[in-house]
């Protein structure tokens, strides 16, 4: 059984101007210790992916249809209690932007300490001792000394570590990652990164990366999952998406990207924008931009399908 | 051929002060010594982590701030020299495109008058040829003529950047400092824009100094790259010469440390030290020692100067007086 399942999410926003279908039938499954990432473009549904696992989606917006299986438990017939005791304890997130979990009026070392006690009770002395350990476990130079220090007085780097000392204090065995290294310069990302790949190999958690960065999800994912339009339209292993991308979508983004072999040479590039996901069109939603498009596409919305062992592919026109 | 922009030992410091440095004066020196030339024609590239001076640098050369110290030479004429109305006619020759699309288009304005202000101020036509030439530029950025009567806020950032890119082309310059013009827009679109960008270059004949953060990007862009640390310049030459054989270890780092979006590309992970320096507490000696994986003694005390390694090629390191350490051959 794997770990966490999503099967045909859908999550809508009900607004003056229409109904945003922001997650429109997303199905995949984390394996224990497995890095998968959910990439695509600005405003595609990644976030509202995860915060729809997380039960945390904001109204107006609403899952209204679809089972999220954690370890087979339907999170999703969970009451509020039950799910918070989830978000606690097994799944844990992290953000791009760190204030979104850390609280400015309490030190970093309180608030790792008041999660270790809430999961684990025992001692305020020892919840402290622990609070240290998950500092130096994420490479926080002088962890007790910064164990005493607010979030502002912390660089960006280190708010970035102390976020994920606190996700990671109860032990979670889903970790979801919202952007985590986007706000970051790249010599901070490298070493965020490298902190994510060596906590998830140490501890055997699983992770989701949501990222827009195909280069990111090179560096850190076992597999990856194309969205667009709020849909998945490839999964596959990492090195099959970057060696043998079949949907028209995944290969147009990475001929998009400056490649050390074509410097200076034009880029190709995906003509138009993505759709407005306030439409009910019928058909694939990268149809109108496809350079594969024929007339079914328009027609019939490709369901996501097994094209090679382990290699889906929401295309019926992509050369296999 | 004399070069279109020539800097030499070109210096900002800000002098900064608030409630949290308790009201202490401090001074910042955000751009310390530097000096480089670009060709008529050419795009040089200049890249480098928030803070070290790159926006600061493109704007001294446009003389939209005051330089500390330095010169800058534009089209053969010593910018810190010209009178007023020299000043203002030079101008025109130099334009910038700006990061945000969002925030740098007057919400007030329909696309049309946008595009045309320049032309207005510099009284270079009169309103019929104006609206003309607006049609023009939209058609040379790739967007249909009818978007002069739209409003900023209907447009996406992709063509809002190209409306920067338009009302920037008004005036015919011959350089436009270009920074970090795509970094604010998804891939697809970035790609785009960085066609735009080198089309029209071509068609112009324009000179980009183009300043981004992402060194895939100006890898793309340019003719020759400069790598910025900390207010100075500490490797600058031919694009595939910094790709392939870097000579400053910050340029190895970056190189490192920029994720490829092809695993077959990866280099041996360098997993950087330290944190992003701060102009405020700048290290003595070179730099970047305290940060860098191949420091010794006399990089804490003696401040390396730019030597040359190869071609047009130059590096800032101490290590480039016995190479092979620096290569690891
Ligand atoms: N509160 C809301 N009300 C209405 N629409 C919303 C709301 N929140 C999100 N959406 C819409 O849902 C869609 C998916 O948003 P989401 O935040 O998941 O995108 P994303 O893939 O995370 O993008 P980004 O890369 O920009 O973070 C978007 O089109 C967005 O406009
Ligand atoms: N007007 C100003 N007053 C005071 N300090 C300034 C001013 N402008 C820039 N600085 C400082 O000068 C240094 C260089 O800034 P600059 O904006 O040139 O960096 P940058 O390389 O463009 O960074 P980024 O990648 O974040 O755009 C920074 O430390 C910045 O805080
Ligand atoms: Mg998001
Ligand atoms: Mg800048």
């Amino acid at each position: 059984m794997a770990l966490l399942s999503v099967e045909g999410l859908r999550t809508q926003f009900a607004t003056g101007a229409g109904t945003v279908r922001a997650v429109d039938g997303v199905s995949f499954a984390i394996e224990r210790g497995e890095v998968l990432g959910l990439v695509g473009e600005s405003g595609c549904g990644k976030s509202v992916t995860s915060l729809s696992i997380m039960r945390l989606v904001p109204p107006p917006g609403q899952i209204v249809a679809g089972r999220i299986r954690l370890e087979g438990e339907d999170l999703l017939d969970k009451d509020a209690e039950a799910m918070r005791r989830v978000r606690g304890a097994r799944i844990a997130m992290v953000f791009q932007e760190p204030m979104t979990s850390l609280n400015p009026v309490f030190t970093i070392g309180d608030q790792i300490a008041a999660a270790v006690l809430a999961h684990e009770g025992g001692r305020r002395r020892a919840a402290w001792d622990r609070a240290v350990e998950m500092l130096d476990q994420v490479q926080v130079p002088s962890p007790g000394e910064r164990a005493r220090d607010y979030p502002h007085q912390l660089s960006g780097g280190l708010r970035q570590r102390a976020m994920i000392a606190l996700a990671l204090a109860p032990g979670p065995q889903l970790l979801i990652a919202d952007e985590p290294t986007t706000a970051l310069d790249v010599t901070i990302q490298a070493q965020i990164l490298d902190l994510l790949r060596r906590l998830q190999a140490e501890r055997g958690m699983a992770v989701l990366l949501i990222t827009h960065d195909l280069g990111v999800v090179a560096e850190l994912c076992h597999r990856v999952a194309i969205i667009y339009a709020g849909r998945i339209v490839e999964m596959a292993p990492v090195a099959r998406i970057f060696e043998e991308p079949l949907h028209p979508y995944t290969r147009g983004l990475l001929r998009c990207l400056p490649h050390p072999s074509r410097f200076g040479q034009p880029l190709s590039s995906i003509e138009g924008a993505p759709p407005d996901l306030r439409g009910a069109d019928a058909g694939c939603p990268f149809a109108p931009r496809c350079p594969l498009a024929i007339e079914s596409c328009r027609r019939h919305e490709p369901a996501l399908a097994e094209r090679r062992p382990g290699h889906f592919v929401a295309c019926p026109v992509a050369v296999v | 051929m004399a070069p279109l922009v020539e800097v030499q030992g070109l210096e900002k410091r800000f002098s900064v002060g608030g409630a949290w440095l308790r009201g202490r004066r401090r001074v910042i020196h955000a751009v310390d010594g530097v000096s480089f030339a670009i060709e008529p024609g050419e795009v040089l590239g200049l890249v480098g982590e928030s803070g070290c001076g790159k926006t600061t640098t493109g704007r001294l050369i446009l003389r939209l701030i005051e330089p500390s110290a330095g010169r800058i030479r534009f089209e053969g004429h010593d910018l810190m020299a010209l009178s007023p109305p020299r000043l203002w006619a030079t101008r025109q020759r130099m334009q910038i495109v700006f990061q945000d699309p969002f925030a740098s288009l007057n919400p007030r304005m329909r696309v049309g008058s946008i595009i045309a202000e320049p032309l207005a101020i510099y009284e270079r036509a009169g309103a019929t040829e104006r609206r003309r030439q607006v049609s023009e530029l939209l058609d040379v950025v790739g967007l249909d003529p009818a978007f002069a009567e739209r409003y900023p806020h209907e447009l996406s950032g992709g063509q809002r950047q190209r409306i920067g890119i338009a009302a920037a082309l008004a005036l015919r310059p011959s350089l436009i400092v270009a920074d970090e013009p795509v970094s604010a827009l998804d891939v697809s679109v970035q790609a785009q824009v960085l066609n735009l960008l080198m089309d029209l270059r071509r068609r112009f004949g324009l000179t980009y100094l183009f300043i981004s953060h992402d060194l895939h990007v100006v890898l793309h862009m340019s003719d020759r790259v400069a790598v910025m640390y900390l207010g100075e310049i500490v490797e600058i030459g031919p694009r595939d010469a910094l790709y392939r054989a870097p000579r400053h270890p910050y340029t190895q780092v970056l190189l490192s440390a920029a994720p490829v979006a092809d695993p077959k590309l990866r280099r041996e992970r360098i997993v950087p030290k330290g944190e992003v320096a701060s102009p405020l507490a700048v290290p003595s000696g070179c730099r970047f020692h305290p940060r860098c994986p191949l420091v010794f003694d006399r990089c804490r005390v003696e401040r390396p100067l730019l030597r040359t390694v190869g071609a047009g090629h130059e590096a800032a390191c101490h290590l480039n007086e016995a190479p092979a350490l620096l290569t690891g051959a």
